[in-house]
């Protein structure tokens, strides 16, 4: 089958790659970039495990065409710690609330709620809930997903009062 | 779950797509969201061997009031429908029903002219657009025509549209002065479609009702608009006791199936209290 290019940008690098048209996002960022974070759970759009950024909304990429995202700037899960490590708040606050038990929705699950978070910057419990609809745990009972989100929410919001200052 | 093998074509204008469409007619489907087509297509259900991506069509996108109508493109997202703040104002419902499709990412990709045009009983923009009288703007190679919501829908998944069209807009008219409007859906959980729901829009006159109009999504095999029940409703006073014989006449015109969504008489059943709530909320905000 004949292939098409695309070229996206993905956790700020450029990239450039040959993608048959049928080839779902979720397999172009696993199998051909090796960015194994976001996770295939059910392949029918409803787990979110597969979620990741692209253009500054979070899709479900195994609901998307790799040829879709021609020309877009995607984030995954492996571009939300700072270069040298340093966890972001939200992996911080997940690790800390014990906001997940096997880890398989996390990568999915952080990554909403690092937009949720932009979109929203001081969610209430009812929001987070509402935002993270898409997003589903077998292990915790969301109780601990929410308090982490709530605590990165506080955490950001006093860094940058900090940097304000 | 892979899908089945295709060419892809991603046209910047509505002749372009509608070119594409028309030399490829049975073999082509047209994509905008693609949160209904991609799943099909995995499971090879739909595999169409042209796939024409509407997403970059800059003249399919937006939202716009036209005197008091408002037209919305057909590649609007969800999103960016329940972002709209002058939508909001105007036409309250429309966020109130994007905001119980799907979840997030679902909404971010899923367009309101998909919703509306799939066939789809399960889906939610159809009974609101029966319910406000919308109308379908629509581009063939043949030329542009407009069809009513009210006239679209034939059977599950089978509209008005012909081979090689697509809807380029939804014109939603003004609603009449004093009107409220509201959409109740009864699912059982979040991303789920229907286990009943119900539009309803009303105007009242002198503490009567003036204007109705209802209709019901997932309880038959397309929405249904729910003329008996609302034309009852003209000239009574708003109340439990007007609403109650709206959502009998309205359950009447149902057929539901039963699914993992229950039994046909309880379907039938939700498909009166959707009604009932919905008018209750419709004449609370018509300040009735």
């Amino acid at each position: 089958m004949a292939k098409t290019a695309i070229s996206l940008t993905v956790n700020g690098e450029k990239v450039e790659a040959l993608v048959e048209p049928r080839t779902l996002l979720i397999h172009f960022l696993r199998e051909q970039l090796s960015l194994t974070g976001a996770h295939i759970g059910c392949e029918t759009s409803h787990c979110g495990a597969c979620t990741v950024d692209m253009d500054g909304q979070s899709v479900k990429s195994c609901t998307v065409f790799a040829v879709q995202a021609d020309g877009a700037d995607l984030r995954t899960i492996e571009g939300l710690a700072a270069p040298d490590g340093t966890l972001h708040a939200l992996q911080n606050a997940f690790r800390e609330w014990h906001g997940l038990q096997c880890g398989f929705c996390t990568p999915g699950m952080i990554m909403r709620a690092w937009r949720l978070l932009q979109e929203n910057p001081h969610p209430s419990e009812a929001e987070i809930r509402f935002g993270i609809a898409g997003n589903l745990c077998r292990c915790t009972g969301y109780q601990n997903i929410v308090h982490a989100i709530s605590a990165a929410a506080a955490t950001i919001a006093g860094a940058s009062k900090e940097a304000a200052e | 779950m892979i899908p089945a093998a295709f060419t892809y074509y991603r046209p910047r204008t509505v002749p372009d797509a509608l070119s594409l469409l028309g030399a490829h007619s049975e073999e082509a489907r047209a994509i905008a969201g693609g949160h209904s087509l991609i799943p099909m297509m995995k499971l090879r259900l739909a595999t169409p061997d042209h796939l024409v991506d509407l997403g970059a069509i800059a003249a399919l996108k937006g939202i716009r009031a036209e005197g008091g109508a408002w037209v919305l493109g057909a590649t609007t997202t969800q999103a960016e429908l329940i972002a709209h703040a002058g939508l909001a104002r105007a036409l309250p419902i429309l966020r109130e029903t994007a905001l119980q499709i799907a979840d997030p990412q679902v909404r971010a990709r899923g367009t309101v002219g998909g919703n509306v045009v799939n066939g789809d009983p399960g889906n939610d923009m159809p009974a609101v657009m029966l319910c406000l009288d919308a109308a379908l703007e629509v581009a063939g190679r043949g030329g542009a025509r407009t069809i009513r919501a009210r006239e679209f829908y034939r059977g599950a998944f089978i509209t008005a549209l012909a081979a090689g069209e697509i809807v380029t807009a939804i014109r939603i008219p003004a609603p009449p002065a004093k009107a409220g409007a509201a959409y109740v859906k009864l699912k059982r959980k979040t991303g789920d479609y229907a286990t009943a729901a119900a539009a309803a829009m009303l105007s009242l006159e002198g503490g009567r009702i003036a204007t109705c109009a209802i209709a019901l999504t997932n309880v038959a095999p397309t929405a249904l608009l729910a003329e008996a029940a609302a034309a009852g409703l003209i000239g009574a006073a708003p109340g439990a006791a007007a609403f109650a014989a709206a959502a009998a006449a309205a359950e009447a015109i149902t057929d539901p199936a039963a699914d993992g969504h229950g039994p046909v008489d309880y379907r039938r059943r939700m498909a009166g209290v959707m009604v009932r709530r919905a008018l209750a909320a419709a004449a609370e905000r018509a300040g009735g």
